[in-house]
């Protein structure tokens, strides 16, 4: 039970280079040990879930340690449910991938399975640690693991990715420069030994100066409008894999790290009064949400159209920090879950299509609905999600933020909740009405179809690569029919100091 | 001039280019330097590993020695000469053997009842608890040094397009 912290990242990290070794044998036995370890430490994120719910926080010590010099680990109910997304979301992909990785970059299997492990361990590293500087550590794990994901998509991807790189790296120096101001200043790297020590330091230069960094740092990283320029091109050219691993993951796990800054490093006042931070980053999330919408509408990619879409998406957990009341900041963390599994879900659904027809353009979706049936099935309850009509999960988190912005007497931050559903309602149905058309008989189309514009003759995707999309689909009913339970078991006791 | 090289350098030092890309200039003096240097920054290197747990040093900086040791191999004799000695899939499997063994080495004293990385947990490694420290974290360097080394001789050849 008490090595449950180390045991998640450790299995995802052992899993990875076991992977690679096993797959330069053959790719079948990499893959084979890839599914196992992410599997395992899915496995024991819940049991680190209910561990966490019958015997409270789990604190570990790396390598035996004591905190204030030693790394600490910290399995509490916001970490431990992080790890069980990010290992969920982790385990669906992995199923789903060997076939669309396959076809969309043959010959780059072997390195591509225990890059996708890495890249876990990173993000289960980041949610778990208790230790400011060994969070950097890890987010730099992801990020590494992440470029090498997203640069074997199309011939553009390099690129894209290359500016990728320079605002992660630039992001990742602003966060360790801020730790660096930290240390000097409060003599500690340990978030609880931090959080006893600041409250003294609240008017000193350098700690506001850290927070500044750290959370400047963590908003690139993010895709905090209007840093997130880097974001449409990467998920565009990228495989459909690693869209649909990492636009569900890795921007919220950078949210996650700052709303840790807000709740357990600087005690919420600082960022609440002493520097107004979640005023301002309510304020950037309303302009990231709105123009995050509005440009998904412009774009005739179905994979550019979710990659503004995750924009604006990203923008409602900025939004729940922005708030800074407990019911706001709930609703914030549960669209963390909901926005994963439904951008998870959206992608690898455009994975499916781009197998089967090799279709990317919306324009000529058409006929698509009889051609592939069940895909769509999931499409449809992944794009009512993501509109939020009940029972899907996604109208759950907008209830608790416009709940939120009643609570702090918000109206504008009202409005945009409601406007921006509505400017998602456009861009979804018009890809759902484009579906449900008929085919159009074989020069109707624009331009005459070069790639078989009319005629889908693929049918429906592997059950391979359904299964998941269909798990993903069901997960996005159940986790809105039974949000109660993850807001009252998990959510609530982690927005506890917001409510003091 | 009649001394001998093993290179083939009877083209002249003047720099010609026919080998192709791998090798575009030709240095009496840059050979005969490098098979000097490279021994020496090996064996300081491997000095640096060996004595990082008590001393300024360790794998990392060790690890960043022997790939410039590589690296300057690569520079000096041109990819032909050089992947004999040190193939281009050496540093891949070196960064993730290295790794994978850093790995084992953390996750052995959990089998043992300890935490992540307490190498006083690892019963074979000596008779007293301080002793087992020793021998853990100077494996743990060798390790890291072995990761070090391999991962930066692959981003090396990666960027030059010599694992292609």
């Amino acid at each position: 039970m008490s090595q449950i912290p180390a045991l998640i990242p450790g299995t995802l990290l052992f899993t990875a280079f076991a992977a690679l070794f096993a797959g330069l044998i053959r790719v079948s036995w990499g893959y084979a040990l890839t599914v196992l370890g992410i599997g395992t430490s899915f496995v024991i994120s819940l049991m680190g879930v209910s561990a966490v719910l019958q015997e409270g926080e789990l604190r570990y010590h790396l390598g035996g340690w004591q905190p204030p010099l030693g790394i600490e680990w910290v399995l509490d109910p916001l970490s431990a449910f992080m790890v069980t997304l990010i290992t969920g979301i982790g385990f669906t992909v992995i199923v789903y991938a060997p076939r669309s990785i396959r076809f969309e970059t043959p010959g780059k299997e072997g390195f591509f399975y225990p890059s996708i492990a890495l890249l876990l361990a990173g993000l289960a590293g980041v949610s778990l640690t208790g230790d400011v500087f060994n969070l950097y550590i890890f987010i730099e794990i992801a990020a590494l693991a992440a470029y090498a994901l997203l640069a074997v998509g199309d011939r553009r991807a390099p690129v894209a990715v290359f500016r990728y790189l320079i605002f992660g790296a630039v992001g990742g120096g602003f966060y360790l420069l801020g730790v660096g101001f930290l240390y000097y200043s409060a003599g500690t790297l340990n978030m609880a030994d931090l959080a006893e020590r600041i409250p003294e330091l609240y008017q000193s230069r350098s700690v506001i100066a850290a927070a500044v960094l750290m959370v400047t740092g963590l908003g690139l990283k993010m895709a905090l409008f209007p840093m997130h320029l880097w974001l449409p091109d990467v998920y565009n050219f990228a495989p459909s894999v690693s869209a649909g691993l990492i636009a569900p993951i890795m921007t919220k796990v950078s949210a996650y790290a700052i709303v840790r800054l807000f709740l357990d490093v600087f005690h919420p006042s600082f960022f609440v009064e002493t520097l107004p931070i979640t005023t301002l980053v309510g304020w950037l999330a309303v302009g990231g949400i709105l123009v995050g919408s509005i440009l998904a509408i412009a774009q005739s990619d179905f994979r550019r159209m979710l990659a503004y879409s995750s924009v604006g998406q990203i923008s409602y957990v900025a939004l729940g920090i922005g708030l800074a009341n407990p019911i706001g900041l709930i609703g914030g963390l549960l669209h963390i879950v909901n926005h994963a599994l439904m951008k998870g879900c959206l992608f690898l659904i455009g994975g499916n299509v781009r197998l089967r027809t090799g279709l990317v353009e919306i324009p000529r979706f058409a006929g698509l609905g009889r051609a592939m049936p069940w895909t769509m099935v999931a499409f449809t309850v992944a794009a009512l999600a993501m509109v939020g009509i009940p029972p899907t999960a996604g109208f759950f988190s907008k209830y608790y933020l416009l709940l939120g912005s009643v609570d702090a007497g918000n109206w504008i931050f009202f409005a945009v909740i409601i406007v921006s559903s509505l400017l998602s309602a456009i861009y979804f149905f018009r890809v759902l009405e484009m579906v449900y058309r008929e085919a159009p008989e074989s020069a109707e189309g624009e331009g005459g179809g070069s790639d078989g514009g009319g005629a889908h003759p693929g049918g429906e995707a592997p059950a391979s690569m359904l299964v998941p999309v269909l798990a993903l689909a069901v997960a996005i009913l159940l986790v809105g029919i039974f949000n109660v339970v993850i807001v009252d078991r998990l959510l609530e006791p982690a927005v506890a100091p917001l409510a003091e | 001039m009649s001394l001998r090289f093993d290179s083939g350098l009877p083209e002249g030092l003047a720099g010609s280019a026919h080998r192709g890309m791998s090798r575009t200039y030709h240095s009496l003096f840059v050979d005969v330097v490098t098979k000097a240097m490279v021994p020496m920054i090996q064996v300081f290197a491997f000095y640096v590993i060996f004595h990082g747990h008590y001393s300024p040093g360790g794998g990392f900086q060790g690890g960043v020695m022997l790939a410039a040791s590589i690296m300057l191999l690569r520079l000096a004799m041109g990819q032909e000469e050089s992947f004999r000695r040190f193939p281009p899939d050496w540093g891949m499997l070196l960064a993730a053997g290295g790794t994978l063994l850093f790995a084992v080495l953390g996750v052995l004293p959990m089998v043992f009842g300890g935490n992540f990385l307490d190498y006083e947990y690892i019963p074979f490694l000596g008779a007293e608890a301080a002793t087992r420290r020793y021998w853990g974290i100077l494996l743990a360097e060798v390790f890291i040094g072995f990761l070090v080394w391999g991962a930066l001789v692959a981003i090396y050849d990666a960027l030059s397009g010599g694992g292609e």
